[in-house]
């Protein structure tokens, strides 16, 4: 249907568009021979009034957009500590940007009206002003350098966390393969054991160091848990390309690289369920859900099954090009109030990785005792991501 | 005049008579740079009617990812588009292909292939570029990496995937994307031909405008195209080389083993030899050359412009010295700014505060340029030919793109928009559309001297507002789905409920895309049919000042019959006091008394 529609526009477009030609053949009529193809007045006062059009058109996709989209952030606000000054930053930039942009595109298209040319108009020679020079250069620089000042002061604040300032910040290791994330947490010791990709094992998918002390303890999730109202640290690390771990709802981002650890950490600031109850939230999901009704409607007329309708979650997603399914590489983010989360760690911290590894080597001891139809279990973890993609996907 | 320039004049001209060209001489292995610089345009048009293709293909995908499309089948096979679905690889390969199309053969060796080849020996007084032979090999380097690179599109395993950034270890690891077997290897080989072509290109350049000016022409009585591409050949020649470093240590850690970016990778089930290198480092050597890239392929769209808008407006260029001061500052900054694609690479935040300072800095020559153009159509006399439409277009882009890199420049903003689809808008209205209007704009401005015959203005004007209106339409609301967060290069966005308030945008973002696209058609019809049909122009038909137009219509091996014309002014008088037109060229002398602005 919306095909058919567009194809309509477009046709209707084009045959709007020939017309046009047709008109600007006309202004033609009695040109002399070898000028034809130089604008004369007519054409200077067509092209003229077209430009105004344009700077209409300009704005009108501006007003159209801002009121299409409302409410900035448009994300939605922001559940980090830090978010709310990247927010303001971002507002007093947009404000100043739209400031700039709406003068300077009028001025331009304005004067390509006004000054269009005519038959005997003399332009005025005026080539050099270092008055003029001098403000133009001196105001955008003051701007900006205001700009800069707080960028900077907003950054150092986000970026230069001292891990020893902060004795309750928990340390999370958020580890990203083709196409799906891990998060292992340091348990009862509250340090990460070592690990590299060379420790690499059946279940061992993390790469832990087994013999590392701090790592007996270590437990991973395929969903991130955080608690509200306490500094999250996170030591991002890849396995195999570049991945961007990004977190747009926490107004956080950072790459997880080959062969370093990377780090990014952030203040939680509202659960999941009480982003949930934000009224701009509500109304987003109502939003999307309507349109998924109308879509499930569309699929069910064809004998597919319908899509499940929408509830919030935060969202950590791959923003790094890493491969033929980095569109579906994502992880469910929880953020719990203090008391569930600690229920949450009780539940998970038993089934550590050391656990996992012995179980599994327990395992296929007893499935190798009865020596016919092997089944080796351990192998299928970490490798095959396609189907671990496909899987998640369902 | 001195006698011994005219000895030299004569004998050069005599040399010519002797001269016979055949058909291989005069029109594929010439060394003639008005015709190299139509080769350059050719061919880049060529590669330029694939790139936007390829962006047709890939947008439909986006706007319609559960749709299947007969002509997906038809162009993209039976393998990577079976029953007309797009698969998720051949995706990535269009996008990236697309980049590296648009950004190295159209936006950077097309526009300055053709331009610079046709307009510093013309503009400057030249008989021709400083070395024919190093002018026509560059042309065959950048030929043959056009051909190499579109004979990646037919290997097995697909074209190139990951991103036209090519970062390691995606690039690098046939493991990890189909792309990175045969067809990076061809990609990197093709890529490497490109930068020899691009310096040899280049240095010609920057030695023709540096000896080879005629007699009269300071530096700073140069238009500001040549200063633009003068400029411009000095960046790519500081930062060209960089690039094929970067490019040969690829290619060594793919096939010979070496560390220099991979380390600690476990893929595929094995872990890999690879130990102590960094992407990281590559993603260093990459911008460097990257964030040059970008003026390399704005600098002479804006000196384009410049001559264009001031010819149009019978007005001179306003601010010429405060021009070339900011190209050369651009130039400059452009050089120290590249860390601010790196933000959130992992490198010290300490970079991030410096690179956030100096990406900030270059906003304002950028803002002298953007109210020196303003300032120059003020009180004008405004000839609105096609050409002048375009450069209008690339102010009115190149303000509307500019302004979203101070929110891009800076690293706290940048956490959350990196990578999103507000970087794509962002970089396709101030580099790609505004200098594909300056592309534009050079063509219809300088057709007639490329083949002696005007372009149709009436399709011109219909040309310039359907791109404007689809350039606006596309590239506007992408900045909100970006600020909504919707990753770029992502095959579907289905996966993520969250955005599935952002698909209708994509669909109107793609249907102003298509039609955008088609009317490029308009523009193709015009361009081959104007070479043999289109109305014989006259010698100087916009009236312009610059020496090109002192050239006979016909094209001549030395440019011009008899001696070169000697330059008596700078090239912006435009309806100056005291003449009886509004036009006073290069190579007329100064009147008694006459007031000099320039020197």
């Amino acid at each position: 249907m919306t095909t058919l529609l567009v194809l309509i526009v477009v046709v209707l477009l084009a045959v709007a568009l020939w017309q046009l030609t047709k008109i600007f053949d006309l202004t033609q009529v009695g040109a002399s021979v070898n000028d034809t193809q130089v604008a004369n007045d007519n054409d200077n006062k067509v092209n003229g009034y077209l430009m105004f059009g344009f700077l209409v058109f300009i704005y009108l996709t501006t007003i159209w957009c801002l009121v299409y989209y409302g409410k900035f952030p448009l994300i939605g606000d922001s559940a980090s500590a830090h978010g709310p000054e990247i927010d303001n930053l971002m507002v007093i930039t947009m404000v100043l940007i739209f400031i700039v942009q709406t003068i300077t595109q009028a001025l331009l298209h304005y004067f390509a009206f006004k000054y269009r040319g005519r038959q005997g108009q003399q332009a005025l020679y005026f080539a050099d002003s270092n008055k003029l020079e001098f403000i133009w250069s001196i105001i955008p620089a003051i701007v900006l350098a205001v700009l800069i000042l707080y960028g900077l002061y907003a950054w150092t604040n986000i970026m230069f966390v001292d891990e020893k300032d902060d004795k309750d910040a928990i340390v999370i290791e958020l580890y990203a393969q083709q196409f799906k994330w891990e998060a292992r947490y340091s348990g009862a010791d509250d340090v990460l054991g070592k690990a590299n990709v060379r420790y690499i094992e059946g279940v061992n998918n993390l790469g832990v160091d087994l013999s590392d002390p701090n790592a007996q303890d270590d437990f991973t999730s395929t969903e991130l848990h955080i608690p509200k109202g306490t500094r999250v640290i996170f030591k991002l690390r890849s396995q195999d390309v570049l991945h961007s771990a990004y977190m747009p709802h926490f107004r956080a981002q950072m790459n997880c690289v080959p062969g370093m650890v990377t780090n990014f950490s952030f203040i939680p600031t509202l659960t999941t369920a009480e982003m949930r109850e934000n009224p701009d939230m509500i109304e987003k999901v109502a939003n999307i859900n309507s349109i998924r009704a109308k879509k499930s409607a569309d699929l069910v007329a064809k004998g597919e099954p319908a899509l499940d309708p929408y509830t919030f979650d935060y969202l950590l997603l791959c923003n790094k090009i890493c491969g033929a399914s980095h569109y579906n590489m994502q992880m469910k983010i929880v953020v719990d109030t203090p008391e569930e989360y600690k229920a949450w760690l009780k539940e998970n911290s038993p089934k550590t990785i050391v656990l996992a590894v012995k179980t599994a080597a327990a395992e296929a001891k007893a499935a190798a005792a009865p020596a016919s139809e092997t089944k080796d279990t351990t192998t299928v973890t970490s490798n095959d991501t396609t189907v671990v993609a496909n899987a998640e996907t369902k | 005049m001195s006698a011994e320039a005219h000895d030299h004049d004569h004998g050069h001209d005599e040399h010519e008579h002797h001269h016979k060209d055949t058909f291989i001489t005069k029109y594929i292995f010439s060394i003639d740079h008005k015709m190299i610089a139509k080769q350059y345009l050719i061919t880049g048009i060529v590669m330029g009617i694939i790139g936007v293709g390829m962006s047709m293909l890939f947008r439909m995908q986006i706007a319609w990812p559960e749709e299947s499309f007969k002509i997906f089948n038809f162009l993209l096979g039976d393998k990577f588009a079976p029953n007309g679905v797009m698969s998720n690889d051949v995706y990535l390969s269009l996008v990236t292909i697309h980049g590296t199309i648009m950004v190295f053969f159209v936006l950077t060796a097309a526009l300055s292939g053709t331009f610079s080849n046709l307009l510093i020996p013309l503009q400057i007084g030249a008989r021709d570029m400083a070395s024919g032979i190093l002018n026509m090999i560059s042309y065959w380097l950048f030929f043959l990496s056009s051909v190499v690179m579109i004979c990646s599109l037919f290997v097995e395993s697909g074209p190139a995937s990951a991103g036209w950034t090519i970062y390691p270890p995606l690039s690098a690891l046939p493991q990890a994307i189909p792309g990175s077997g045969t067809g990076m290897t061809l990609w990197l080989v093709s890529m490497a031909i490109f930068i020899a072509a691009s310096l040899l290109g280049s240095l010609n350049y920057i030695v023709t405008v540096i000896n080879l000016r005629t007699k009269g022409m300071s530096m700073t009585r140069l238009p500001l195209t040549v200063w633009a591409f003068f400029i411009t050949a000095i960046i790519g020649v500081i930062s060209f080389p960089v690039l094929l470093s970067a490019a040969l240590m690829l290619i060594m850690d793919r096939s010979f083993g070496t560390s220099f970016f991979l380390s600690d990778i476990y893929i595929a089930g094995e872990v890999l030899h690879y130990q102590g290198g960094s992407p990281v480092l590559f993603e260093h050597l990459f911008w460097f050359l990257g964030h040059p890239e970008v003026y390399i392929v704005l600098l002479p769209a804006l000196g384009i412009t410049s001559e264009v808008i001031a010819t149009h407006s019978r007005k001179p260029i306003f601010g010429y010295r405060a021009m070339i001061m900011s190209i050369i500052a651009i130039a400059f900054l452009s050089t120290i700014v590249w860390g601010h694609h790196m933000f959130i690479s992992g490198m010290n935040p300490f970079l991030g505060s410096v690179f956030t300072f100096t990406t900030l800095l270059i906003a304002i020559p950028s803002a002298v340029k953007a109210f020196n153009y303003i300032t120059t159509l003020w009180k004008g006399n405004l000839q609105l030919n096609p050409a002048m439409l375009f450069s209008i277009g690339l102010v009115s882009t190149f303000i509307t793109g500019g302004l979203t890199g101070i929110i891009l420049g800076d690293s706290t903003l940048d956490i959350n928009v990196h990578d999103t689809y507000f970087v794509v808008a962002h970089f396709h209205l101030v580099m790609g559309i505004s200098a594909l209007y300056g592309m534009f704009a050079g063509i219809y401005h300088w057709f007639p001297k490329m083949f002696g015959r005007m372009l149709n203005k009436n399709l011109g004007y219909v040309h310039f507002w359907v791109t404007a209106t689809c350039a606006y339409g596309v590239f506007f609301p992408m900045h909100f789905i970006g600020m909504a967060g919707l990753p770029r290069r992502y095959y579907t966005n289905t996966n993520f409920p969250l955005f599935d308030d952002l698909q209708n945008v994509n669909v109107i973002i793609t249907t102003f895309a298509l039609v955008g696209g088609a009317f490029q058609l308009v523009f193709l019809y015009n361009f081959f049919s104007s070479i043999f049909y289109g109305k014989k122009t006259v010698q100087n038909p916009w009236k312009s000042n610059t020496l090109e137009w002192t050239a006979p219509i016909k094209h001549i091996h030395g440019n011009w019959e008899g001696e070169i014309p000697h330059v008596h002014r700078w090239p912006y008088d435009y309806s100056k006091p005291g003449h009886d037109d509004d036009f006073v060229p290069q190579h007329i002398p100064m009147k008694p008394g006459e007031e000099q602005l320039h020197h």
